[in-house]
């Protein structure tokens, strides 16, 4: 594909996701219209706009915008780890839960919802994630280089502890309200979402997303494996640290405000590397606009389709993602899977 | 100048894998590594690469101890072949070829000015006569096909030394003969490890020979080809003919007789 054409297709999904994200934010039980829409954020960021009645205002700006900012930055961030750990796992079907993250959140979640100790949500989940980050690499380091085999084997070992502690918890303490609350977090779901939210998801996509945008030529030498990688000046455990380490910080950001939404990471990248090509300096910036983009409709349809009941996302991103996958799968071409 | 090894040593977990290996190389020159399994002849390349460090002696080119280079900067002058190496995402010919100028690209994002990355690459496809197949998808390459892109890869690095390791693997004749005759046209100092003696005096200015992580016999094919010495490394008996039209040794095999 061509630079402009690349462009084209960058620009167009730059220009989708913020209009679905404004109208997503108008669909609810209340209705409420986009001019009322960009009149409240115009009055929120101090720009002259139409007064808006400060019952809409308060529905656009303390519920429905943050969460739909939640969605965005979440899906971005989930699909920028999923192609990072498909390409340093050299693994089609990594996807960022890979190393025990989400498991490790799980126990963190757990032990906040049910047992009722005496911490934020998702500073327990986070603190979970990056407990199960340290567990994986240690196990996986050996002699001081991690292959992506044993990452990834380690990463089933601490996934399948941590989901028999999260279990476990669960069996024997969980009462009333309880589960629905912890199952609502373990299918995945933005629905509590609050600007806090919106803080600590957008810092994480921001500050490391950015980093991995600039690793980009760094990701494209591992195509043909370490070796390869280092002949083409590429110092391969340094960077592959740094690259999980990376990963791990956003996902764990990502899981801390919405539990593990599964699928994005692991479709997201496939889908769009058939119009970016696998080049990572096209991909990884078109991966999160898309990611956003997929997240945003998910979650809206997550909170209409059956409303006024709501799904946790994580059952329609996993609705849409599986036939996707088997398409996927099934396309006569692909010799990836062979 | 070209490649001088001094004393180059290396081994993993007490195991020797290569021990005081010394040999020079000039620029230009085409070498043969031979060796039986386990010799250590691909060790021998990381080493001169680069990628692995040797624990006593130095591997030098053109004066400089590579050693002393960090990871881009031997990249941007040595580039080595691995043997079979597959691709993880679906990738076209261009795109392989195009992953030779990563060393050389600034760092951060890499330089947008992909255009003369662009000229480089079709250049070095052109060089190993691979040009047509410039938007061809790698996975529906032959063999042979994928070794010259291969290599067209390593070209783009644009390396004063080319490492290559077994480039013949799984090739047929015809692929065998054409990919060295075009490592030959390059006119880029090599050294590649080969398995068959006949393609290595054919082909090959100079001969190191391994053996258990020892150098065992250095020189010209006519040098190192003799019965004795391929008796004692491989455990075969051999005659040594001479190719009516090179003049190179050519080595026919006795059948194995079993006591």
């Amino acid at each position: 594909m061509t630079r402009s054409a690349y462009l084209g297709w960058f620009v167009a999904a730059s220009i989708a996701l913020i209009l679905v994200c404004a109208v997503a934010v108008t669909i609810g039980p209340a209705a409420v219209s986009l001019a009322q829409v960009a009149g409240s954020i115009g009055a929120h960021l101090g720009l002259a706009a139409p007064p808006v009645p400060v019952l809409v205002d308060s529905i656009v700006w303390q519920l429905r915008l943050p969460r739909v900012l939640t969605a965005a930055l979440v899906g971005a961030g989930l699909a920028l780890s999923g192609a990072v750990m498909q390409s340093v796992t050299r693994n089609p079907l990594a996807d960022p839960y890979l190393l025990g993250l989400s498991s490790g959140a799980s126990v963190g979640a757990v032990c906040v919802v049910i047992l009722g100790i005496g911490f934020a949500l998702p500073a327990a989940a986070f603190l979970g994630a990056l407990l199960a980050l340290v567990a994986t690499l240690s196990i996986a380091r050996v002699g001081g280089t991690i292959t992506p085999v044993r990452a990834v084997l380690a990463g089933l070992a601490i996934a399948q502890l941590a989901g028999a502690l999260t279990s476990f918890i669960i069996f024997w303490a969980a009462k009333g309200d309880s589960y629905r609350e912890i199952l609502n977090w373990l299918l995945g779901s933005v629905a509590g979402a609050t600007w806090e939210s919106v803080a600590i998801a957008g810092t994480a996509v921001l500050v490391v997303g950015t980093g991995i945008l600039l690793s980009a030529t760094r990701l494209d030498a591992f195509a043909f494996g370490d070796t390869s990688a280092a002949s083409l000046g590429i110092n391969v455990n340094r960077t592959r640290w740094a690259l999980l380490g990376s990963v791990a910080l956003l996902t764990g950001a990502m899981v801390a405000v919405s539990g593990s939404i599964g699928f994005v990471g692991l479709i997201l990248p496939h889908l769009v590397r058939g119009v970016s090509g696998p080049g990572h300096r096209r991909l990884l910036p078109l991966v999160a606009v898309c990611g956003g983009l997929f997240l945003v409709i998910a979650d809206t349809l997550a909170r209409t389709v059956f409303d006024p009941r709501e799904l946790p996302v994580g059952i329609i991103t996993a609705f849409i993602g599986v036939p996707v996958f088997i398409l996927l799968i099934k396309r006569k071409k692909s010799h990836l899977w062979a | 100048m070209g490649v001088d090894l001094d004393q180059l040593s290396f081994s993993i977990d007490g195991t020797r894998i290569l021990r005081n290996v010394s040999a020079s190389l000039p620029t230009g020159s085409v070498t043969g590594l031979l060796g039986p399994n386990g010799a250590g002849k691909s060790t021998l390349l990381r080493l001169i690469a680069g990628i692995d460090k040797a624990d006593a002696g130095t591997a030098a080119l053109d004066g400089v101890s590579v050693g002393s280079l960090n990871r881009r900067d031997a990249a941007r002058r040595i580039a080595l072949l691995e043997q079979n190496a597959a691709p993880s995402v679906e990738l076209t010919v261009l795109e392989v070829v195009l992953l030779g100028r990563i060393p050389h690209r600034t760092r951060l994002m890499g330089s947008f000015s992909g255009d003369e990355d662009r000229a480089v690459a079709l250049d070095a496809l052109e060089a190993v006569g691979a040009l047509a197949l410039a938007d061809r998808s790698w996975h529906t390459l032959s063999g042979g096909q994928q070794q010259r892109v291969q290599i067209a890869r390593a070209m783009a690095q644009q390396p004063s030394l080319l490492l290559l390791d077994e480039p013949t693997n799984h090739l047929d004749v015809s692929a065998q003969l054409s990919l060295l005759g075009q490592v030959r046209e390059l006119g880029v100092t090599s050294i590649m490890a080969l398995h068959d003696l006949n393609l290595a005096a054919a082909y090959c200015d100079h001969i190191l020979l391994l053996d258990g992580g020892l150098l065992v016999a250095s020189g010209t094919p006519a040098e190192v080809l003799t019965p004795e010495i391929i008796g004692a490394v491989y455990g075969v008996d051999c005659f040594i003919l001479e190719h009516p039209r090179g003049g190179h040794p050519v080595i026919v095999y006795s059948a194995a007789v079993s006591a």
